[in-house]
């Protein structure tokens, strides 16, 4: 089970990513679990400095930026 | 540079609408043309290009170059990095917590808050295509010295014990992203943060083109020489103030100011104006209350307020 979180204080693109994160999800075929953080605080402690950003299993992929669903899959992988 | 598209200006003016050389509507009308052209051709450019080079340095990059400086290099590595990354209100608390919390001091960080929403990409774009590139460099010399001034009072006055709301004794480790994003993706990253940019600016762009079109071509000069020149001692904090509430609107509101300094207002007085625009963004300092007790960010905004006002001052006075 991949846990994809996805991390944002409610901001427009933080949804954005989130619906793509899950269609790559999905795409993929994964056994997934999703998760939205938005308290400032954890997003902080997860190192994260500009949000939405995307972490899988606990591992920081991305942040400040939504790519494509194409992208995500590989990050996904 | 621009030659083509003056020549454009001049065909679809003259030629295409018939408007004649030397009258007011043509004078005004060719303006638009060629400004509003030059200025979407340069925010393209220039953004990409900008977009680019940021994909080289996400904000954990940046929090690694400032934690291995020294104090007072701190300072002026923040406030130049703020340069370079982009400032989004959602962010800031993010961003704030993360420089505290590795152990970056409050005043360094307070160089980069500064620096980040005051110098960035489009107002200094819009400075150079309407005032050219004197003009968008003093702007950016003044906002960085600011930014460094500011958080260096900020650093000695010793105000941690005004932050609140988050806990402050806690140390996060420094992740950096690894930098090794394919080229696709670069280039996907600019394209879309451009197009976001111009589709958020480009009515402003215009609204701010067109009436400084009109003002160009249709208020006398030196009307608000009067009102607003160089010995006029009230113009820098009334501009200052007025700049305030118009946070986050510099793709309009400099086509506008050009104009207005071209009929008489002093070119310090234009230059806090514009600073308070991008500098003194009240939905940053509310968000910011989350962390910071509001004593904190008067401090702040007086700081930085003071810093507009003080340029402006000196600027009118070099100039006059």
């Amino acid at each position: 089970m991949k846990k994809i979180q996805i991390f944002g204080g409610g901001c427009a693109k933080c949804g954005i990513l989130y619906q793509h994160a899950e269609a790559a999800a999905k795409a993929l075929g994964l056994d997934y679990e999703m998760e939205k953080v938005s308290d400032y605080e954890k997003i902080a402690e997860a190192g994260i400095m500009a949000t939405p950003a995307l972490a899988v299993d606990g591992k920081v992929k991305l942040e400040g930026r939504v790519p494509t669903i194409e992208a995500l899959k590989e990050l996904l992988k | 540079m621009f030659k083509p598209v003056q020549m454009f200006a001049d065909w679809l003016t003259y030629g295409v609408f018939g408007l004649g050389r030397e009258t007011l509507a043509g004078g005004a009308v060719n303006f638009f043309v060629f400004d509003t052209i030059k200025i979407f051709i340069l925010l393209a450019g220039i953004i990409y290009a900008v977009s680019i080079m940021r994909t080289f340095l996400p904000p954990s990059r940046v929090r690694e170059i400032i934690l291995k400086k020294s104090r007072f290099a701190g300072h002026l590595w923040a406030a130049a990095l703020g340069i370079v990354t982009p400032f989004c209100t959602c962010s800031a608390i993010p961003l704030f917590l993360g420089f505290i919390q590795t152990g970056i001091p409050l005043g360094v960080t307070f160089s980069f808050l500064v620096a980040s929403p005051m110098i960035n990409e489009v107002a200094l774009i819009m400075l150079f295509g309407m005032f050219g590139w004197k003009i968008a460099l003093l702007y950016a010399a003044s906002g960085y010295a600011i930014a460094v001034i500011a958080g260096l009072i900020i650093g000695r006055l010793r105000l941690e014990h005004l932050l609140e709301g988050f806990d402050q004794t806690k140390r996060v480790q420094n992740a950096v992203l690894g930098a090794d994003m394919p080229w696709a993706e670069r280039r996907d990253y600019a394209k879309d943060y451009t197009l976001d940019i111009l589709k958020k600016v480009w009515p402003y762009v215009l609204i701010g083109i067109g009436v400084g079109a009109w003002i160009h071509g249709y208020v006398p000069q030196d009307l608000l020489a009067r009102y607003a020149g160089a010995d006029k001692w009230y113009a820098v904090p009334l501009a200052t103030l007025v700049g305030i509430p118009l946070y986050s609107n510099a793709a309009g509101i400099i086509p506008l100011v050009s104009a207005l300094t071209e009929k008489g207002v002093a070119l310090g007085t234009t230059l806090a104006f514009m600073m308070a625009v991008t500098g003194l963004s009240l939905p940053e300092f509310m968000i910011l209350r989350r962390v910071m007790k509001a004593k904190l960010l008067f401090i702040f905004f007086g700081i930085v307020g003071a810093g507009i006002m003080f340029t402006g001052f000196l600027f009118n006075f070099i100039m006059r």
